[in-house]
């Protein structure tokens, strides 16, 4: 059996609430939380095989050139060591989120400082990785490599128009003109890439740490040149993923080939330093942000222009304007992207690609001109909330921004503006408070999981997507739960195996409301099969604690079963649904900041986020999913920052030292606030994306409080204590 | 990582024995040694682990403390007769690295704890540290944490350390032993700077251990460590200030100071404590003060922005111990 669905119409019977079980969005532990804690889940690079050799990427020392020759004999002699694969199919660059297929596969082209280019196996992990910094390489430059992006020529990647902004901001009672930088970020995920790969000599099995399946696959398969029904990929636990792990990265090419070589089992592992310097950055950006109001406030002209990098040969270009385009209204709009080819490694998608880094430069121009106006903050986003898209007049689908500033103001105790900043001190430091809107466009693909319900009570739910510790076990599991009359526990969720049905893949915040779909549409068939066998109508059915109720009857769903389980396939399509509006989350993001006075550090006191995502379908791990975005807002605005050498252009700081995270004493207290709603175009669950909302522009509401603290306007972020001096009035 | 061979010294004069061998360097914490050994940045042949050697004692001594060389940097900054007499030294400590790092590592790995210098981990990059004649790659290149006092054209790294900026500062005593004589330096003179030779980052000859770190009799005084940094834990100084300082009527009687983040060693800098003792704190003193020390500074543009923190920082540590209002 199976049901398919293409969401063409808003699904506004918002079923799930009316199923009796009660389970859809309360606060469940994570069915795998045991098992992670405990160190039993495990993960690609703890994986072993009879017979099983270790494999060590070599990468190029080079920005630009071309490898002449890899000499082997240098390191085929060593103890241990059974080859050196540098195969034409070797992949020099990780494939881009749902490309679905090879990532560029140069032969021994290298276009950035770090990209691998040969495998050295051996018996053991040391001796491959002892030989592998041995192997000897000769390589020739080939001509110049741009290494910086305000040096570098620019593509046009994107633009809109609307009116004229020039004029409007010639004409306008308030203005603001800033240009704002965030430099490059790295996912940082605490599991490293890593790949077994297993060859039969017609299957080839490999398990590593992916988000995406089903597009992995056909990369897999694409780049080795096998059909995709050879290739098995398992990935049942993903420790981070964070976009890094979206599309497939040289060490499961690489594992591959030499598995497929030498007829044995292959573990590729990448150091820590390898996943910093091959792996997917975030683009840095450069942003101009013009606000053009009257005198009350209302936005008359509002423009964003970006530039961002990527290699040669690549499209994806940091998406950074994508909320820009309806966050706030004003009739005059020029929103402009440019694309600098430099050589540094592959930009991609990085959690929130655009938003995390697009939304906070506009939230610091709005408190720019909140603060020429005189006026509120709170109270100039709410004035500028367009009624629709202001380019393409699609209405909202759902937005809960307006109530999001207001109760979170609420529950952070927000002090209304105009005040003069440095109105406190405690000490060495100036306390201060800021807002931002979060904004994060929604997105859904197509997605198939298979539900099967068991005579004794339980359920399956298996597909391939992955849970890359955002808690997709927990959802799928509540939502078959909710619509099959089961308890969570009662239902067994299998996940990350592409023998299982293709979801849709953790990227985009689009896993949940994409797969949890597939399930709710399995379970929407089941249910039409019980009632079809009692001979009543699906709406007449009441599934609650394993029992079937109806008007006048009861039965247990075992006896319904008759000893055979019932299995039933949902499909979920995309439609227009998501075309004819817009859709996207909203919240809004408070931050309390102390400012030292003499240093310039700043700290985070504590910081509020209130979002509206949809439907909400697991409380504790949609918080979850906002308190790790927030996190990541305070390593954005504070922290994080990609450092290339300006005379080679390699990768500076390559591992979790030196790349700076927000250690637990820079998280204060975190205080989430999810305002339900029911997004029917979004998804028949009436559900949102989550994953990526809670970086979306929290950054601004620091960089807002860092003003409010000590007076200090910084326009490049991390705003790191020398940045924070520099921009400080005296002491 | 190469291949290396491993020994126990099991007494004292088996490993000074063995280190005087080429290609040999001692194991202590190996929170250092190890990390650089994955990334080829050291490639010993053989490893001696002092491990075992009862050179852990932290006990008195004259009117003095002896900490040994093997004693970990948590079991220094808990003893309550540092958090007593030597609070600046606990201080510096619990500032430094994670509690889990700091489990391990000892008071000899810590003093010799090399620089964290991009460059120098990176061995596809010119470094005249890791590879003399190669070249600095810093100067040139990513200097953020790189050092403002005491530079040469062959090197600008800084010691990343914390404990020695506030050991520097106590004015304490490394002592050395080797197969054949023990010496004690000072700490103010026990690294360098890194002149024509910056693979040498102290004066320990081939051949020499760490026995001990020794502390002159307590001085009492307000004692403060000040390490900037971005972020809140787990990094190390962008700018440190070690301070001992001793105000009676009004005037300072003491004024200690050593800087971390700045140079090839923690910085001691003898004229701020003429300028400073004697005198009724203020802070056109403190500013005086900061020119003095930054009198040859000088930054390699990614760092410039030390020149002004030390500046900041320093001020901030004197108003704090004198109560002086900016
Ligand atoms: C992520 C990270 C963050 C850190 N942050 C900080 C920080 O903020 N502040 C800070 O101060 N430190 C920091 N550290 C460094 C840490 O303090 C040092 O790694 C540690 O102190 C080294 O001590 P160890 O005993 O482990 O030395 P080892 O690694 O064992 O040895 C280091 C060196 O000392 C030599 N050595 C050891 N014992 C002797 C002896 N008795 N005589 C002669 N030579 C000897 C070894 O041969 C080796 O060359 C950090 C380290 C890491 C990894
Ligand atoms: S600063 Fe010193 S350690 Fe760093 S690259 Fe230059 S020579 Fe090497």
């Amino acid at each position: 059996m199976s049901v398919h669905l293409k969401q063409d119409k808003p699904d506004t019977r918002n079923v799930l609430d009316t199923m009796a079980q009660g389970v859809i969005g309360a606060d469940l532990p994570r069915p795998e939380g045991l098992i992670k804690v405990t160190g039993t889940a495990i993960y690609a690079a703890e994986y072993r095989a009879d017979g099983m050799l270790e494999g060590v990427l070599v990468t190029a020392p080079v920005v630009r050139g071309e490898i002449a020759s890899i000499n082997e004999a240098s390191v085929l002699g060593m103890p241990g060591v059974r080859a050196v694969i540098s195969d034409k199919r070797m992949t020099g660059r990780p494939a881009q989120g749902t490309a679905g297929e090879a990532p560029f596969q140069p032969a021994r082209e290298v276009c950035y400082w770090g990209q691998p280019v040969a495998l050295v196996v051996a018996e053991t992990f040391e001796q491959a990785r002892d030989a592998a910094k041995r192997l000897a390489l000769d390589w020739h430059g080939t001509g110049d490599a741009p290494l910086d992006p305000e040096a570098a020529e620019t593509e046009k990647d994107e633009s809109t128009r609307k009116g004229d902004l020039a004029h409007a901001m010639a004409e306008a009672a308030h203005t603001v003109d800033v240009t704002i930088t965030t430099e490059g970020h790295a996912s940082a995920a605490m599991e490293p890439h890593a790949a077994l790969a297993q060859w039969d000599g017609r299957t080839l099995t490999v398990h590593a740490s992916l988000q995406m399946l089903k597009y992995n696959r056909a990369e897999l398969a694409d780049s080795l040149k096998l059909e995709e029904e050879q290739v098995r990929l398992v990935s049942p636990y993903v420790g981070g993923g964070f976009g890094s792990k979206l599309g497939i990265s040289q060490e499961v090419v690489a594992a591959s080939l030499a598995a497929m070589q030498l007829g044995r089992p292959v573990r590729v592992v990448m150091s820590r330093q390898q996943v910093f310097q091959t792996i997917m950055r975030r683009s840095e950006t450069r942003q101009r942000i013009r606000l053009a109001a009257d005198a009350e406030g209302r936005l008359t002209g509002f423009g964003h222009e970006a530039l961002v990098s990527n290699l040669p040969g690549e499209d994806f270009a940091e998406p950074v304007l994508q909320s820009s385009q309806f966050l706030y209204g004003g009739d005059n709009r020029l929103l402009k992207l440019d694309l600098a080819r430099i050589h540094r490694m592959t930009a991609g998608s990085v959690r929130a690609p655009g938003e995390a880094v697009g939304v906070q430069t506009v939230e610091q121009a709005m408190d720019i001109l909140a603060e020429k106006l005189g006026m509120d903050p709170i109270a100039l986003r709410l004035r500028n909330l367009p009624d629709a898209h202001p380019a393409k007049g699609t209405p909202f689908s759902s937005r809960k921004l307006a109530e999001c500033l207001e109760e979170g103001a609420k529950a952070f105790g927000w002090e209304p503006r105009p005040r003069a900043p440095r109105h406190t001190r405690e000490g060495e430091w100036w306390i201060g408070t800021g807002v931002a809107s979060a904004a994060r466009v929604h997105a859904v693909v197509e997605a198939k999981a298979r539900v099967t319900l068991r005579p004794d009570r339980t359920a399956l739910v298996e597909t391939d997507m992955t849970d890359i510790g955002t808690g997709t076990y927990t959802i799928l599991g509540q939502i078959a739960g909710e619509m099959l009359g089961l308890m969570p526990d009662d239902i067994d969720v299998r996940l990350g195996d592409t023998d299982f049905p293709p979801g849709s893949g953790s990227g985009g915040s689009w896993g949940a409301p994409s797969c949890g779909s597939a399930v709710f549409l399995a379970c929407e068939g089941l249910r039409k099969d019980i009632a079809r066998r009692l001979d009543i109508g699906t709406d007449d059915l009441t599934l609650k604690d394993g029992l079937a109720r109806w008007d006048g009857g009861e039965t247990a769903l075992a006896d319904i079963l008759g000893g055979e389980p019932l299995d039933c396939i949902g499909h979920f399509e995309p439609g227009s649904s998501i075309e004819d509006a817009t859709v996207s989350s909203f919240g809004a993001f408070f931050a309390e900041v102390a400012v030292n006075r003499w240093t310039g550090e700043t700290r985070v006191r504590r910081m509020t986020g209130a979002f509206g995502i949809g439907r909400v379908l697991s409380a504790r791990t949609a918080r979850s999913q906002c308190l790790g975005g927030m996190t990541w807002c305070i390593g954005n605005a504070l922290t994080e920052s990609l450092m290339f050498d300006p005379v080679d252009g390699h990768l500076a700081n390559c591992d979790l030292a030196e790349y700076h995270v927000p250690v637990h004493r820079d998280v204060p207290a975190l205080e989430v606030l999810l305002l339900e709603e029911r997004d029917a175009a979004a998804s028949p669950i009436q559900a949102k994306g989550v994953g990526e909302l809670g970086l979306c522009g929290g950054a601004g509401a620091i960089a807002n409080a860092i003003y409010d603290a000590c007076g200090a306007r910084v326009f490049a972020y991390p705003m790191t204590p020398d940045r924070v001096i520099a921009a400080m009035p005296d002491i | 990582m190469r291949p290396f061979d491993y020994q126990r010294a099991e007494r004292f004069e088996h490993a000074a024995q063995l280190v005087g061998e080429d290609g040999t360097r001692l194991l202590a914490g190996g929170t250092n040694l190890i990390d650089l050994m994955k990334l080829q940045v050291e490639t010993p042949q053989t490893l001696v682990d002092i491990g075992r050697l009862s050179l852990g004692t932290i006990a008195e001594e004259g009117d003095g403390l002896r900490i040994g060389a093997l004693a970990t940097n948590t079991a220094t900054a808990v003893d309550p007769r540092v958090r007593r007499d030597y609070p600046v030294l606990a201080r510096a400590i619990l500032a430094g690295a994670t509690q889990q790092l700091r489990n391990k590592a000892t008071t000899a790995g810590n003093l010799c704890q090399r620089t964290r210098c991009y460059n120098f981990t990176n061995i596809d990059q010119p470094c005249n540290k890791r590879e003399p004649g190669s070249g600095c790659g810093a100067i040139k290149g990513i200097a953020r944490l790189h050092a403002v006092l005491g530079t040469s054209d062959q090197c600008i790294a800084t010691y990343p350390g914390d404990m020695a900026v506030a050991l520097a500062a106590l004015d304490a005593r490394v002592e050395i032993s080797g197969e054949r004589r023990s010496r004690s330096v000072r700490l103010r003179d026990f690294h360098r700077l890194p002149g024509d030779t910056p693979w040498r980052d102290n004066v320990l000859d081939a051949g020499e251990v760490i026995t001990a770190v020794t502390l002159p009799a307590p001085v009492g005084g307000i004692q403060l460590y000040r390490k900037v940094r971005e972020r809140s834990s787990y990094a190390f100084a962008l700018v440190s200030v070690a301070a001992v300082i001793g105000i009676e009527e009004n005037r300072f009687t003491r004024a200690d100071l050593a800087f971390g983040g700045l140079a090839h060693k923690p910085w001691h800098d003898p004229r701020l404590a003429e300028l400073l003792v004697g005198s009724e704190p203020s802070l056109a003193l403190f500013d005086k003060a900061a020119d003095l020390l930054l009198e040859d500074a000088r930054g390699y543009g990614e760092n410039d922005f030390k020149i002004p923190l030390a500046r900041r920082t320093l001020a901030a540590v004197l108003c704090e111990a004198t109560g002086v209002e900016p």
